[in-house]
């Protein structure tokens, strides 16, 4: 198993018309995901590439059973979309758009509350390259070429730098069972400890790489988990330890602002919660390795 | 974004918070007559900069005549102040705000900011106004006040009173304290705020509740729906290359050391930034032309990076997913052939078609160095400076 996405996840695209949803589903069906239709307000009964396009999202989770969203809509109407993607019963939202309010985030998480436990969208991102699944299926914007399919998990804030990380393994014979991109924003969708619970309960899944950064205490939190509640060992790479206080490092979130939100002061609690350090962000994949073969793992 | 304290004490006094009369003045002049025009016998002159801490650096001077008003505006109108937070270069002081001068009985501190764990607006009130909140944490932690509003109904009256009598405020002041920091609360919700700091926060010894200092934070990606905070934009107290950055749609923050970096992706720039260090470099900036990475923008990267006199090595590194090295390759290539760069040039390129790309460069006339890995890189570029 992979975790949220599998291989005959149906998928609709939110802002499917647009130019970057139209590019990056047609890149999503090459790599066989499982794309069933879209959602543009206005342009329903319209077909795009080759698949139907809604007016609304509960119209077209009735018509095409859809359990999963990703979202390309610009950030004006991003929350307006997400809730709409909430309330009409889709369980996993990844939305891609950059540049989403923070106040428009806290809404849309209040939002999200008014629905019990097991009815719950699970919102990944924004800010993110989304989900993949290597060889199965992918929910995002990644090269998905550049995934080999195995048993790692990784979530990473980063985009780019989870690409990278994906690249190490994939040059060290070792592959991903699902990567996750959480975001760069300040308050997002899906936390770290979100992610890595999944993996914890995930059968293919060995090990977690976390690839953090400054700003905000979700690295922690995770590593508090993992040191209280998982059997399989993580590794993470906190990026930032150049970056001065009080700047903001490109991710609206990337922002030192509190005690314990420094690159190193995360490594320093993220080591007393017996996490694997990857010292610097070339060694990701090598210290991946040690750790499977510490753990008899490979 | 932030904007001069001036400005937040307008907006504040727009939700009901109380603050002292003043006005802004742009000459010695024009600070005599509005001094008159407020008058008392006691004013304040404050430089108006992007920066807290401006008092210890004589930034704000108390003045017995308008007279003296004038004099102190004189002295402060277009020197730089350097305080704790601008740094070396300083800030440009090119506009002064005269302020009545304020009869203080107690100074509270009172801070708004989104709390990242509970995803609420966090209310943080101490009773030791004029320090900063990193020294009360530190020193006097105790006299802390944490109060989490939920953000779909707002801020209650009860949790405002709550925190005026936490703050030791006497009872008859007590409604007026609540609704002070009720204003504050509408302020940061309804403007997009990502802070908003009033410290100190006074009440006098004419019973009156005051916001005395007051800055204010906004959130950029807000703006296409905040017009009237937008143009309260001062670019001249942001530095001149960040200005260039952000108006095109780069991300980018000067840094002190001398080896300028191009990178794609906000967490490959922190850790490649990261890598220099490691490998005995200093970063000159820190710079994210986005996911894409597309030739327009590495053109306007280059000029930036060029325009920083402290740069003496430029790195390059981007992981080309869906955009593919060779693509990027012809990008850079493009880009060199617009600019003259003088400086040694380090390039790693990641990714899809990397071999393709490595061979673009290498047909070029453009003069490089090449880097296979991260940590290659960072070494490169620092045995080159």
């Amino acid at each position: 198993m992979s975790i949220i996405i599998h291989k005959n996840t149906k998928i609709l695209v939110q802002g499917f018309t647009g130019k970057i949803g139209s590019f990056h589903a047609e890149e999503m069906i090459k790599y066989g995901s499982n794309v069933v239709g879209g959602v543009t307000p206005g342009k329903g009964g319209m077909t795009h590439l080759n698949l139907p396009v809604f007016n609304t999202v509960k119209e077209a989770v009735d018509q095409t059973g859809a359990s999963t969203s990703i979202l390309f809509v610009p950030p004006t109407f991003a929350a307006d979309s997400a809730m709409e993607a909430a309330d009409a019963g889709i369980k996993t939202c990844v939305a891609i758009t950059d540049g989403i309010p923070s106040h428009d985030m806290v809404k849309i998480k209040r939002y999200m509350r008014r629905y019990p436990k097991d009815k719950k969208m699970g919102l990944v991102g924004p800010n993110c390259a989304g989900i993949i699944s290597p060889g199965k299926s992918m929910l995002g914007i990644m090269p998905g070429h550049i995934y080999k399919e195995g048993k790692i998990g990784i979530v990473s804030r980063s985009g780019t730098l989870g690409y990278e990380a994906a690249q190490q393994l994939k040059d060290l014979e070792i592959g991903v069972s699902t990567s996750v991109g959480i975001g760069g924003d300040p308050i997002n969708g899906s936390s770290f400890r979100d992610i890595i619970e999944k993996f914890e309960n995930d059968d293919e899944t060995i090990a977690v790489l976390m690839i953090g950064e400054i700003g905000g205490p979700q690295e922690v939190e995770a590593g508090q988990f993992a040191k209280e509640n998982m059997s399989k060992p993580v590794i993470a790479y906190i990026a930032g330890l150049t970056a001065p206080k009080g700047r903001v490092m490109g991710h609206a979130g990337a922002i030192v602002s509190a005690y314990g939100e420094s690159a190193i002061e995360k490594v320093e609690l993220l080591k007393e919660c017996g996490v694997t350090i990857s010292k610097n962000p070339s060694v990701m994949g090598e210290t991946v390795k040690k750790v499977l073969v510490e753990n008899n793992l490979n | 974004m932030d904007i001069h304290e001036y400005q937040a004490k307008k907006i504040l006094s727009d939700f009901g918070v109380k603050i002292p009369t003043g006005g802004i003045v742009y000459s010695p002049e024009n600070a005599e007559n509005k001094a008159r025009e407020i008058g008392g016998s006691k004013w304040v002159v404050k430089a108006q900069v992007h920066s807290g801490a401006r008092g210890k650096a004589g930034g704000i001077i108390i003045c017995n005549s308008p007279l003296e008003v004038a004099d102190a505006t004189d002295k402060l109108l277009g020197k730089k102040l350097i305080t704790n937070q601008t740094g070396p270069e300083g800030k440009i002081i090119n506009r002064i705000y005269i302020e009545e001068a304020t009869d203080i009985k107690h100074e509270l501190y009172l801070g708004l900011v989104f709390d990242r764990s509970s995803e609420s607006i966090m209310v943080v009130a101490s009773t030791e106004g004029g320090m900063s909140v990193e020294e009360i944490s530190k020193e006097k932690p105790e006299t802390i006040i944490r109060s989490k509003i939920e953000v779909a109904v707002g801020i209650q009256q009860f949790q405002a009173r709550e925190i005026a009598f936490g703050l030791g405020i006497e009872s008859k002041l007590i409604s007026r304290a609540a609704n002070t920091i009720i204003g504050c609360y509408k302020a940061f919700s309804e403007l997009d705020a990502t802070m908003v700091e009033v410290n100190p926060l006074v009440v006098s010894h004419q019973d009156e509740i005051l916001a005395l200092d007051c800055k204010m934070s906004f959130d950029n990606n807000a703006m296409f729906r905040r017009d009237e905070i937008a143009e309260l934009r001062d670019k001249t107290q942001e530095n001149s290359n960040e200005v260039y950055a952000s108006d095109r749609g780069m991300n980018y923050v000067s840094l002190d050391g001398n080896i300028g970096n191009i990178i794609n992706g906000a967490g490959l720039a922190m850790a490649s930034m990261d890598m220099i260090k490691l490998a005995g470099g200093q970063p000159a900036n820190f710079l994210d032309v986005g996911g894409g990475a597309t030739p327009e923008k590495i053109v306007k990267a280059f000029k930036l990076i060029s325009m920083d006199t402290k740069v003496k090595v430029i790195l390059v590194n981007i992981f080309a997913g869906i955009n593919r090295c060779d693509w990027v390759a012809e990008g850079i290539v493009q880009a060199l052939s617009k600019i003259e760069i003088k400086h040694p040039l380090v390039i790693r390129l990641a990714g899809t078609n990397v071999e393709k790309g490595n061979e673009i460069l290498k047909k070029s006339n453009i003069n490089y160095i090449e880097a296979s890995t991260l940590e290659d890189a960072a070494n490169k570029a620092v045995k080159a400076l």
